[in-house]
């Protein structure tokens, strides 16, 4: 189906179902009840899965494929934000020129700095991406920004004004980004017994993005292109002496990521219209590379699973409390409780980047693989398993020496 | 005359950090080839080192000073710290205004074992993974040690007053031979200058002049043969590690008074100390100095007012510049050997 094997039919099956009933699938617990702080089906958190699953995607284009890591894709996820928000503040608050004007300018600024940067292969050009992205954070954040020319609005981020010109933006149309009329924030909620789910316009804008989007990463996978770029990762000479030129591959395959990094910043923007240079920081380029390590780079899946594992666990970490954990270990005598509850303390609440450095120090130690490979090793244990048995069978007819 | 003389003493501070921050990095690099992103932490640890021992010095106990009264006319409570009581109360607060100094000596042992609990807990096993790797793990560890840092001492930067004698500036122009308060200049940070170059000049004769450093040296030249020779290399370059460390966090601790520590200080240094080992060359102790200086000069130049005007935001770009120039036309960098992690 639509050019793809059985296998990778499947998985686009399944992304699709799980991005469609997503809000079915993350709230299994009833409102009400102790468990609901594990429920991840609020349109906020969706869109963010969302729409940092498609930068991730767009990274491991680059890292899985090439083995070029970037250390400064966030730079093209905030210019992204930044042209979408211009569009809303000079044309209109439809999303869909403002999302395909920061796909362009991701790709004008990935053309720029990718031109320049893949000269240099290795940790050079992990440098050489880093530089770049520090200096857009620089200049978004100082120099962009003065009366004169106010490109980014420094540190207050650009937003959207009334007295700002929206030359189309019709007077029946909602104040805020919308699609043709739907506004991004319209939301359906749907109360079946004691569960409440929540459905977006603005989530199911993004999860059909993403959906497009892994179908294109799918292909640009299994196309000889995608082959090309594998070679430029096993072995860049070998390839120049069989009479390819690497460094246009390469390219194309930083502008595409750099696209989907400018598409994933268009939909920040369009869920809320604002933009802010931190956006750009290196510690945010940092963020994706740990998405993208620690649900497996070079696979189809690890992207979307390292971005829902980091997102989801960044937000359930960072709501328990203390209270909720005296909760959780109330029927412990007291002194162990408090005990527990004082050793766990560190690792909740605003010390959630705690918990996260070390889940992503034990994956790059134990599990280079990321998740992805977690699952498969998973997989091979049960596997084995029933291969034992097999085995034992065959021994005990034919009993050993 | 006196301005550029006052733009290169400004930059003198900076590049030191950047110099101290990036000779500890090639070090590391040179000997056991691992790139380690959590050296801006260990920087970070050494400045906390300073806030530690400043706070353990001034514990205090509170006693009922019979002659004063407060507001409400009972015996006013004071403050007062343990070593005054030991000491007297005139060595007593002279310990505590000394305590960056001292926190020196306290900082050296800490950071060593600190260094060589991460080399042997840690890095040892990444020595054979691919650089991405040996990056990314450092960048978790990173992350780790400041948080540890931020649970501890919270998220606001913490005020580390250098030595009252030391606090105010020197007119340097007037033994220069300038007019008066043509060149004031903060006197701990010539202290800085100071103890910099004394650290960079340890670790260099250190190297050159002992028989360790000559095994060392003999190993990053060629790992293996040293080895087939009957030297226990690792443990020399586990060592070096926490040497490493210690020089990292000495930086820190001296910088604790010029920029009040906090949890993310390292990081911050961190991008730019991996600018500034590209620009000097990967693998060379002298380039990784030599750039460490030159590039604080010039973020100081590029931060004057006629080069702001002239180029609006080259002060915060500068240093990004001359990367990337130097990258593309010398992708060795300024010093670095030929053949050293050059593609």
């Amino acid at each position: 189906m639509l050019g793809l094997n059985g296998r990778d039919t499947t998985l686009l099956v399944i992304v699709a179902a799980l991005a469609l009933l997503a809000p079915f699938i993350l709230n299994p617990f009833p409102t009400d009840s102790g468990l609901a702080q594990f429920n991840a089906g609020y349109p906020d958190l969706m869109q963010r899965f969302a729409i940092f699953g498609i930068f991730v995607i767009g990274f491991n284009i680059l890292f899985g494929l090439t083995g070029y890591l970037s250390f400064g894709h966030a730079a093209f996820l905030g210019v992204g934000s930044y042209a979408a928000v211009w569009i809303f503040k000079l044309f209109t608050y439809n999303v869909v020129p403002a999302i395909l004007f920061s796909v362009v300018i991701g790709a004008i600024f990935a053309l720029a700095i990718g031109f320049i940067s893949l000269r240099r292969s290795g940790i050079y050009f992990s440098i050489l991406t880093l530089a770049f992205a520090q200096m857009s954070f620089a200049l978004a954040y100082s120099v962009l920004s003065n009366p004169k020319f106010n490109l980014t609005n420094g540190e207050t981020g650009l937003q959207v004004y009334a007295d700002d010109p929206q030359m189309f933006h019709g007077d029946h149309l909602p104040n805020l980004p919308h699609l043709f009329g739907l506004s991004m924030r319209a939301n359906y909620e749907m109360s079946v017994g004691a569960w409440d789910f929540n459905f977006n316009a603005g989530y199911y804008v993004c999860a059909a993005l993403l959906l497009i989007m892994f179908y294109l990463s799918m292909r640009i996978f299994r196309s000889p292109f995608g082959m090309m770029l594998r070679a430029i990762k096993s072995n860049q000479t070998r390839m120049t002496y069989t009479g390819l030129n690497a460094r246009p591959y390469a390219l194309a395959a930083f502008v595409i990521s750099g696209m989907y990094a400018g598409l994933a910043g268009g939909l920040m923007a369009a869920v809320d219209p604002l933009a802010g240079a931190e956006r750009m920081q290196w510690t945010a380029s940092g963020e994706v590379v740990l998405m993208a390590i620690l649900g497996g780079t070079g696979t189809l899946i690890g992207p979307i699973l390292g971005a829902g594992f980091i997102k989801y666990f960044e937000n359930i970490f960072s709501k328990i409390n203390d209270n909720v954990l005296h909760g959780w270990f109330a029927f412990l005598p007291d002194g162990l409780e408090d005990f527990i509850v004082a050793i766990l303390h560190p690792f909740i609440g605003k010390g959630w980047h705690l918990t996260l450095g070390i889940l992503f120090m034990l994956v790059v130690i134990f599990l280079p693989g990321g998740l992805v490979e977690g699952g498969q090793r998973i997989g091979r244990l049960f596997r084995r398993k029933s291969g034992k048995d097999d085995a034992e069978k065959a021994t005990q007819s034919t009993p050993a020496e | 005359m006196d301005a550029i003389i006052l733009q290169i003493l400004n930059g003198l501070d900076k590049g030191s950090a950047y110099a101290l921050i990036a000779l500890g990095l090639t070090l590391i690099f040179g000997t056991l080839g691992v790139v380690n992103f959590a050296h801006g932490a260990l920087f970070m640890i050494g400045a906390f080192c300073a806030v530690t021992l400043q706070k353990l010095l001034s514990l205090s106990y509170v006693v009922i000073d019979e002659t004063k009264t407060d507001f409400m006319g009972n015996p006013l409570k004071v403050q007062a710290p343990y070593v005054e009581k030991w000491f007297g109360p005139e060595i007593g607060e002279a310990i505590i205004n000394w305590s960056v100094p001292l926190a020196i000596l306290f900082s050296i042992p800490v950071m060593l074992a600190i260094g060589v609990a991460v080399e042997r807990g840690l890095i040892k096993y990444f020595y054979r993974r691919p650089h991405a790797d040996q990056i990314l793990v450092t960048y978790g560890l990173a992350i780790v040690l400041q948080e540890i840092i931020k649970y501890f001492y919270g998220a606001n930067p913490i005020p580390t007053p250098a030595p009252p004698a030391f606090a105010g500036s020197v007119d340097l122009g007037v033994a220069l031979g300038f007019d008066p308060n043509a060149i004031i200049y903060p006197s701990w940070r010539l202290i800085y200058f100071a103890f910099a170059a004394l650290i960079i000049g340890g670790v260099f004769s250190f190297l050159q002049f002992t028989t360790f450093g000559m095994v060392v040296r003999a190993g990053m030249a060629d790992r293996e043969t040293v080895g087939l020779l009957g030297i226990n290399i690792d443990r020399r370059f586990t060592i070096m590690f926490g040497i490493a460390a210690a020089v990292a966090g000495l930086a820190g601790v001296m910088y604790a008074p010029i920029n009040s520590p906090n949890y993310h200080m390292g990081m911050d240094f961190l991008v730019l100390s991996f600018v500034v080992v590209v620009v000097g060359g990967m693998g060379s102790l002298p380039g990784a100095v030599l750039a460490g200086f030159l590039l604080g000069i010039l973020e100081s130049f590029a931060s004057t007012t006629w080069a702001t005007t002239t180029i609006p935001g080259i002060n915060q770009v500068i240093i990004y510049l001359v990367a990337i120039i130097v990258l593309l036309t010398r992708p060795r960098g300024l010093m670095g050997r030929k053949g050293v992690m050059e593609d």
